[in-house]
Order: C-alpha cells, then structure tokens, then sequence
C-alpha cells in the first residue's frame, strides 16, 4: 500500500516555475524572425517539453507503472502516425492543392 | 436464475458512509487496494488516450489548412491578443499546480489544504473561461466570427474565416473541456468537504487530477498554434 506521495511539493514548485519560464520564452521568441520554419519549430518544440515536464511530474508518469508508460505513449504514438503520414503525403504532391478541389 | 453472487459482495461498498472511517476500500474483483488504484489509474489513460485521438484530428485538419494557406492564417492569427492568450496560458498552468498540490495533499491528509486548493483550481478555471469569454466577445465585435457578418481584408478573406472556424471549434472543445473539468472538481470538494478521502483513498482526486492536467496539455499546444506562428511565417 502506498501511502506517501511520490514527488516532494518542491519538485512540483520546480515544475511550475520552469512551466512559466517556458511559457514566457515561447512568446518572447514569436516576436523574433527566426526565418523559414524555424518559428514554428521552435514554438512546437518548446510546447512539447512543457506537455512532458506535464506528464512526467504532474500527472506522475515518471513514478507510474511501465503499463501505464505504455498507455500514454500509445495515444501519442497514433497521433504522431496521423499526422506525420497524413503531412508526408500532402506536403510532396507536386502541382496539386488539396484545398482547390 | 438466481443470484449465486449476492454472498460474493465486497465487505464495504461503494459510497458507503463509513468509507473514511476504514483504512481500505477494494472491491471484490481487486487483491488489494494499490492493484485497485493502479487499475483506475490505466482506465483513465485508456480514455485520456481516446482524447489525444478526439483533439489530434481537428489539431490535424489545422495543421493541413494551416500548410495550404499559411498566408492567410498567419494574417487571421495576428488579429488574436497575443496577451490574452499568454495571460490564460499562465493561469492554466497555476491551476495545474494548485490541482497537483491538491492530490498531494489528499494523500498527505491535509483535509484543509485539499479543499483549498480545489477551490484554487475551480476559481483559476473560471478566470481561464472568463478571459476565454472576453475574447470571443471581442471576436464578435471585430466581425471575426465565421458567418454572414464575417469581414476580412480582401485577398484573404476565405481562407481567415478557416482559420477562425477552427479557432472557434478548437478554443470551443477545449472550453468545454474545462467547464467539464470544473464540474468534477466540485464534486471533488463537496465530498472532501464530508471527509471522504484519506491517504488510503484519493483515486478520485488524483483521476480527475490527470484530466485537469490533460487539457491544460491540450492548450499547452493550442497557444502557439493559433496565438504564436503567425507572428512570422
């Protein structure tokens, strides 16, 4: 039986204050031209390490069952499919729009 | 047929009064009460998982739009308040921490500190949904809502009102997400209020916990999506 919580009120003060600081990074950086896609890149790239300092400590998955590791991850893993599959296709069709049909 | 099972019934029941008063509540179908707690725990990822699904196809949908006309919907995405959504970015993410703050006090027996916090994450969800309010009513003002009234400059009009058709369905689902969320938290605090949760006992507090952080997730990544890239293509 476990009785204790895992993670210590200072680590979630820790993730709290890193989740705001990133929160304030990520619009300081919208406001820099980066060039090509580096902005966005930079904004998914910055949202994805909040989303898993998120899960990690606040939803506790760090001290989770490896079962559980696995049920999160496989939501994940489809959308990852959905949409990697989905923008492969559409981004390498040469002269068609899918937008003008 | 009868009822061969009526002797099989767990010694104490669900949502029974004297649940705080015992140390353990397992039903029958669990060896023990961590077996029961882990059991919960996998169903809500189960369902968590149905959502990434449910919010992945719109985020999808905006993605390929956002691909073909990126013009456009960086142009509809600067008529966002980038403030407002950084200000409820940050509110979000308080919540978050007074929703963690409340399991760990659940399991803690902090009776006090549990309902404090509860009440913490509602209100700060109420702000969210207020600043939420203000800017779909600023929306309706700037003519930005997709419709007959919808106006926007002209080589980017149709495209903008895509974009703003899937600002309001995206911002819309995850609204409704909260206000879900803020229901359940209510309940929370009503049955922390009659002491129905101890260190033995806060499956719930720490299930609708994962929920919470769940659609702060989701708006984790809806921020800069709609409010952020379009600053710069």
């Amino acid at each position: 039986m476990k009785s204790t919580p895992p993670i210590s009120v200072k680590s979630y003060v820790g993730v709290f204050v890193a989740l705001l600081l990133l929160t304030a990074l990520t619009t300081a950086v919208a406001f820099v031209d980066l060039g090509g896609n580096l902005n966005v890149v930079a904004a998914l790239a910055i949202a994805g390490g909040k989303a898993i300092l998120v899960a990690l400590y606040f939803m506790h998955l760090r001290h989770s069952s490896r079962l559980s590791w696995i049920f999160a991850g496989a939501g994940f893993f489809w959308l990852f499919i959905l949409i990697v599959l989905t923008m492969s296709d559409a981004l390498t069709r040469s002269g068609f729009s899918f937008a003008a049909q | 047929m009868p009822t061969p099972m009526r002797k099989a019934k767990p010694v104490i029941r669900w949502g029974s009064p004297s649940m705080s008063e015992t140390s353990t509540v397992i039903a029958h179908q669990f060896d023990d009460a961590e077996q029961q707690r882990e059991a919960s725990t996998l169903g809500m990822w189960v369902f968590l998982a149905t959502e990434v699904m449910f919010f992945g196809g719109i985020f999808l949908g905006y993605i390929l739009y956002r691909s073909e006309y990126s013009i456009a919907f960086a142009a509809a995405s600067n008529r966002l308040d980038i403030w407002l959504g950084l200000i409820n970015t940050a509110v979000l993410i308080c919540s978050s921490f007074t929703m963690v703050l409340a399991v760990y006090n659940a399991a803690v027996a902090r009776r006090r500190a549990l309902q404090t916090n509860l009440l913490l994450t509602i209100l700060l969800g109420c702000v969210f949904l207020s600043i939420k309010l203000y800017e779909y009513h600023m929306k309706f003002e700037e003519n930005l809502v997709p419709g007959a009234a919808f106006a926007f400059p002209a080589p980017h009009a149709p495209a903008a009102e895509i974009f703003f058709s899937f600002y309001f369905a995206m911002t819309g689902m995850h609204a409704v997400h909260m206000i879900i969320g803020i229901g359940l938290l209510g309940g929370l605090l009503f049955r922390a209020g009659r002491g129905r949760y101890s260190p033995e006992y806060f499956t719930p507090v720490e299930l609708v916990g994962l929920y919470w952080h769940f659609v702060d997730v989701v708006w984790i990544f809806l921020f800069p999506l709609l409010y952020l890239v379009g600053r710069h293509l």
